[in-house]
């Protein structure tokens, strides 16, 4: 065990654990983080995604001790119910969700990927999601939000 | 560790029984943090004057009003992902007419809410939209306080008005009362009345519309508590250890191995059930992943390869579902018979999270939270699993990862239960990837043969039907609690398979959709099929399974969709017809022909038979294809829907894909335009990926599908079709489901567009592109 700081949605926790414990354990469990969640933890579905320094990594497969200081955004840390991320938004407007289980996934994948490349193409967009899975294949509302997300940016 | 405020007021629940707090007399409110829900619902007071609610027949099992006006409703259909939650706030606001802010829902909770069995087979929209149930409820309740109205202001019933949360008159509004100072508080001890007239369509305001769902803001911004985010004091972790193959069993573990493990705390042995828990969520995986434990295996499990001729082999169970005695005569007598086999694998639920459950057993007394679809069934089975009485066990629908059917949710829930007993602490457990997907009750596997004789003209005159399947346990409803993983572990066993001889069936005519669409399905001089074909036979043999089998999303009827709905596309094919053309030849039954007519209309379809002239051997080569089907579910039949799709074979790789579709869908009333169109895109697109990517496999020990890379499905980056539905509004008809129907056509609609491009027929799902490659390779030059 030893302590390892994580700066996770602006703030600062200090948490005593084992380095090689994934991530996600620490965000979900000692955190009570809700947006990032255990689907595979095998890096297979997204549904554990966090962004960290910018890049959105999965937290199942990613040890705690290597994120050690980095700047750590949860889907719960990107808006709120009441003051939600225009992505999140976009999510909203266009009613795009079924069960929410694979949100972390799809929404900061691409929040990540836009963040990076906002002139991407819908046809890029959609190569950077390859790896996110949503079993309820709301696929198509997602994809419209997020390409709605990224005209604005793109006008912006 | 901190309390969520979900958790705390279901602890309380659980210690403090709400039905006998709710004995006395009097108006009490009870508070508590509406469990499935966080963000902008928030703290939810609660009017408390219920009866108990297993009384389904009482007013009060279903209704509450508190003295501020607050509408709280009971529901035993949860929300599961497909926006039930929603839809039946928008019931509720509608029957009572009361602004939506004003109600509230609480779901599946035993004790708490009535017990409407399970929330599967898209029949919930039936259950509670129909007049009885949370409709009637509701219904009743208006007239109620109209009555009470009436008495209160004295004016005649017939002259007040219910808007907006109070009774006025019509004549002059002033002279109004409003419901929280008509019952607040108060029961209104009162049966559910037959005769209470639901509010008519053409005055509704709030069902019918497209209200966004109330929980997608906190679904995207994370707010919402799965049962994956439960905390409750106290709370360590558990997992599991499955046997390494099908039918091994514990010869030994060593403890040993693993005691020194940091944040170690039990391993918890019974029968063949193996767990441990640790303090730690990913301890607990360690402690799992390293136990040392022995089986002695299992007897060796068929060759996948030759499985369908296999199940032939097999001793079976035989249900006719139709048979008018002509049909061998009939064929025999034909100008023209054809026939075909079509084979669908055994595939998974595969939900996206693995299934999670905490319990917390203290002596006898039980509380549980699962994303369960049935919380009395579960409390039944729990009490057996852990020798209490059901009264002791209470379980909480607490939202989870979509199931689409019976997923490893209940399983996990024992695994919990028995760890937390043997602890005496809560225990939360989730499964592992692997765990989920191993043991999960499959859909089941179908080897289908048909026969058609046509006569000189290409009409069908009889239709020949001969299925096998293969079943192992199932929903564990009240007491099968041997039909799901962890309670065959613990010695329990499934209904004994007996295998019988062909008989009528003693069901409502094609459960299941086992005769097609296109018989007249006549038993018994009842004539309940939707087409013209006099004759006909269906006969479905079911043998048992080497693993467990469950409901999955179309259970049964999306094979004999597939199979039903490729064959029609071949026969027509065969007399050169159009294959729309020929369906609606073939059909009587006016609803069917309406989606089947607005389908077409949409996809602005051309006559002409498949497949399509002049399409190259290679590169890609586009075709359309064509489904329809009314989703038969025992004694009415549960959606209609017809869709067509265009698509492109790459001849060269043997990938399809879908670029477009077209759905038409009739489920009666239309409660939610948005949320039905969500409902069935999701159906249609998941129903795309059985047909083009699932299969459950294994080896001679095992199952080898095991996580999404030997289990694949599209992900977000996969081409996703253009999709076009046309709904139709049945306000005069009884409401049906819509959750499944749009899952079961779309495979035989892909086979049939995938035939229109290149000529070949695919018989066997799912269609990858080595089946594909190979099946073009196979084409006569």
């Amino acid at each position: 065990m030893s302590a390892i700081t994580l700066k996770v949605n602006g703030r600062a926790h200090t948490v005593d654990v084992d380095p090689a414990t994934p991530l996600l354990f620490v965000l979900s469990d000692d955190l009570e983080q809700r947006g990032p969640k255990f689907g595979c933890g095998l890096g297979q579905c997204g549904a554990c995604t966090v962004i960290a320094n910018g890049r959105a990594i999965r937290s199942c497969t990613t040890t705690v001790q290597t994120v050690a200081g980095a700047e750590i955004t949860t889907l719960d840390g990107l808006g709120t119910p009441e003051k939600p991320h225009p992505l999140q938004q976009a999510f909203i407007d266009e009613q795009a969700a079924q069960c929410g289980f694979c949100l972390s996934g799809v929404i900061l994948t691409a929040k990540a990927f836009l963040d990076q490349n906002p002139k991407a193409t819908e046809r890029e967009i959609r190569q950077a999601l390859a790896g996110v899975l949503c079993r309820c294949f709301t696929h198509t509302r997602m994809l419209r939000a997020i390409n709605t997300y990224a005209q604005q940016g793109r006008n912006a | 560790m901190r309390m969520t405020a979900d958790a705390a007021a279901g602890l309380a629940r659980a210690g403090f029984s709400r039905r006998a707090f709710l004995r006395g007399s009097g108006a009490l409110v009870v508070g508590f943090t509406l469990g499935d829900v966080a963000g902008p619902l928030g703290s939810t007071s609660l009017a408390g004057a219920q009866t108990p609610p297993d009384r389904r027949t009482q007013l009060d099992s279903w209704i509450a009003i508190a003295a501020d006006g607050t509408v709280t409703a009971y529901t035993g259909k949860c929300e599961l992902g497909q926006g039930l939650y929603t839809a039946q706030m928008q019931l509720v606001a509608e029957e009572l007419s009361v602004p939506l802010a004003r109600v509230r829902l609480v779901q599946c909770d035993t004790g708490v809410t009535p017990d409407e069995g399970t929330t599967s087979g898209a029949q919930s929209h039936p259950a509670n939209f129909r007049n009885e149930n949370l409709a009637l409820a509701g219904a009743t309740a208006r007239e109620a306080l109209v009555r009470l109205a009436s008495a209160r202001l004295g004016v005649p019933a017939d002259q007040l008005v219910a808007s907006d949360g109070r009774v006025a008159m019509r004549t002059d509004r002033s002279r109004s009362v409003g419901y929280g100072e008509l019952v607040g508080g108060k029961r209104f001890d009162l049966p559910l009345d037959p005769e209470a007239k639901r509010k008519p369509h053409g005055e509704w305001t709030v069902l019918g519309t497209p209200v966004a769902r109330v929980d997608i803001p906190s679904l995207v911004t994370a707010r919402v508590q799965y049962v994956h985010n439960m905390r409750v004091p106290g709370m360590v972790h558990g997992a599991v250890v499955r046997p390494p193959t099908i039918g091994a069993a514990l010869a030994g573990v060593d403890e040993s191995s693993v005691s020194g493990m940091p944040g170690f705390i039990k391993v918890v042995t019974r029968k063949n059930f193996v767990g441990v828990v640790a303090q730690k969520p990913w301890q607990a995986l360690q402690i799992a992943a390293k136990l040392k434990t022995t089986w002695t295996p299992g007897p060796a499990l068929p060759d996948q390869r030759r499985y369908y001729d296999y199940l032939r082999t097999r001793p079976t169970q035989d249900t006719i579902w139709v048979d008018s005695g002509d049909v061998d005569a009939k064929l025999a007598g034909a100008a023209t018979v054809l026939k075909s086999t079509y084979y669908h694998p055994y595939q998974m639920h595969a939900s996206l999270g693995s299934s999670c459950a905490v319990a917390d057993v203290q002596g006898r007394t039980t509380t549980v939270w699962a994303a369960t679809q049935n919380v009395y069934g579960l409390r039944g089975n729990l009490a057996r699993v852990l020798d209490v009485t059901p009264g002791d066990v209470h379980v909480v629908f607490t939202r989870g990862s979509g199931c689409y059917g019976i997923n490893g949710v209940d399983a996990v829930s024992f695994d919990a239960a028995l760890l937390s007993q043997a602890v005496g602490k809560p225990v939360r457990v989730q499964l592992t990837r692997r765990d989920e997907m191993a043991w999960e009750n499959y859909g089941v596997p179908f080897v289908i043969d048909q026969r058609v004789g046509l006569d000189a003209q290409g009409t069908i005159i009889a239709w020949d039907y001969e299925s096998w399947t293969a079943t192992r346990g199932g929903r564990i409803g009240n007491a099968n609690t041997g039909n799901i993983v962890t309670g065959v572990l613990l010695g329990y066993q499934p209904p004994a398979f007996a295998p019988s001889a062909a008989k009528p069936t003693d069901q409502p005519f094609n459960d299941s959709n086992h005769a097609p669409a296109y018989v007249t399905g006549c038993v018994g001089g009842m004539c309940d099929g939707k087409g013209t074909i006099a004759g006909e036979r269906a006969i479905a043999r079911r043998t048992e399974s080497e693993f467990f089998t469950g409901p999955l999303r179309a259970p049964n009827q999306l094979q004999n969709t597939f199979a039903h709905e490729s064959f029609m596309d071949e026969i027509a094919a065969h007399a050169k017809a159009d294959p729309v053309a020929y369906r609606l030849r073939h059909l009587r039954e006016q609803r069917l022909i309406d989606v089947v007519a607005a389908a077409a209309k949409a996809a602005r379809w051309e006559p002409r038979p498949a497949p399509r002239a002049g399409n190259r051997r290679t590169g890609i080569a586009s075709g359309r294809g064509f489904a329809s089907v009314a989703m038969e579910a025992g004694i009415y039949t549960n959606g209609w829907i017809a869709m067509a799709v265009d698509v492109e074979v790459n001849q060269d790789t043997g990938v399809v894909i879908v670029k477009r579709l077209f759905m038409a869908h009739d489920s009666g009333p239309i409660s939610n335009p948005n949320g039905l169109r969500n409902q069935l895109e999701g159906a249609a697109l998941q129903g795309m990926s059985r047909a083009l990517s699932e299969e459950v496999t294994w080896d001679a020990q095992k199952i080898t599908s095991v996580d999404w890379r030997s289990y694949p499905i599209p992900s977000l980056g996969t081409e996703m079709p253009v999709i076009e539905t046309v709904l139709i509004d049945r306000p005069g008809e009884n409401a049906t489901g819509a959750g499944e129907t749009a899952s079961a056509p779309i495979g035989a609609a892909i086979g049939n567009a995938i035939f229109d491009a290149t000529g070949v027929r695919l018989r066997q799902i799912p269609f990858t592109p080595a089946r594909v490659k190979e099946a073009l390779a196979a084409r006569r030059t």
